[in-house]
């Protein structure tokens, strides 16, 4: 298995399993792999669509708790299958710091090596908390799309 | 650092904004002044006979003066005033710059150069912050957000889902 090109799975990834191999990319464009991850606690905030709804709400309520992310030691990410320049769109009508990542191409390969693709070609709304080590510490789906998982449920999971 | 793992929705304390008779129906309500749901929750709850605690809940990458309003209603609390500010920013949620919120303040009646010190204050602010902070414990992603007894209402409110209330 070599980067870029992960295993698909069907369930989400679990705690205690390492990190696959994968490739995102950045808003300028450039890659963020599975090395990016290491040395530090991140929290992947997978979600299904730039500019939706649920996503917009998502996104600017972990906004307003970044600073109690970020005095836990953990960065978050936010990922989807939209491509780089609606990413930084979004990113910027949010007014949000949260560096997000594309899974534009080949489309949703990271979210299927996750296990979080959903079978309509986006992102499942799920969570995924790495550790420094590239182990998952933590992980849930929502069970809708449009269901958002509060910033309590991070919190406990970086608590642990 | 906030502890901010889950909790449950704290109950009524002393330093909660309630008002409605005490025998009726409790409603725990988080909200903002900017959010359009929660105004016209306001109008959807305008005759309900309930107890109703309001909360706030800001999130300025939706609401970009919704803390703003937040503070400013506290503010007008420190001057007995809570209500009359809330209603006068839900009445008009689309005015809510500051010159605005002295304007409102004013016509309330309210000490103005007081209430403009008092809404930019550490105290104020973590009067809100505490507030926001028991809502993301206990799992608020959305405003309005309603606690009746064992139910949980968000979003925007059907009136089917009122009548329940």
């Amino acid at each position: 298995m070599s980067a870029g090109t992960a295993e698909v799975r069907e369930t989400i990834i679990a705690a205690g399993e390492p990190v696959p191999e994968f490739t995102l990319r950045r808003e300028d464009g450039t890659k963020f792999r599975r090395e990016d991850l290491e040395g530090k606690t991140s929290v992947l905030v997978f979600y299904p669509a730039a500019f939706s709804p649920v996503c917009n709400e998502q996104l600017s309520l972990y906004q307003e708790v970044l600073d109690e992310f970020t005095a836990r030691g953990a960065t978050l990410y936010g990922v989807s299958v939209d491509n780089a320049w609606s990413l930084k769109a979004f990113r910027e009508k949010l007014g949000t710091e949260i560096e997000q990542l594309s899974d534009f191409e080949p489309k949703g390969a990271t979210c299927r090596a996750f296990g979080v693709y959903h079978p309509r070609g986006f992102a499942q709304r799920a969570l995924v908390v790495v550790g420094p080590d590239c182990v998952v510490k933590w992980s849930y789906q929502a069970p809708s799309p449009a269901d958002l998982p509060g910033a309590n449920l991070i919190f406990d999971a970086l608590s642990e | 650092m906030s502890e901010l793992r889950s909790a449950a929705v704290p109950p009524l304390s002393d330093s909660d904004h309630v008002r409605g008779p005490g025998d009726a129906p409790l409603l725990i309500e988080y909200a903002d002044f900017e959010c359009p749901f929660c105004g016209a929750l306001e109008v959807q709850l305008a005759d309900a006979v309930v107890r109703r605690v309001f909360r706030h809940f800001p999130v300025r990458s939706s609401h970009p003066r919704a803390w703003a309003a937040a503070c400013a209603a506290e503010a007008a609390a420190l001057q007995g005033r809570f209500w009359e500010m809330h209603e006068s920013l839900f009445a008009d949620q689309a005015r809510l710059e500051d010159p605005h919120l002295w304007e409102r303040a004013r016509r309330l009646g309210l000490d103005v150069a007081r209430f403009d010190d008092d809404r930019r204050s550490e105290a104020v602010r973590e009067r809100v912050r505490r507030d926001f902070e028991s809502g993301v414990r206990a799992g608020v992603v959305t405003t309005p957000t309603v606690f009746a007894g064992s139910t949980v209402h968000s979003g925007s409110i059907a009136a089917s889902d009122l009548s329940v209330l």
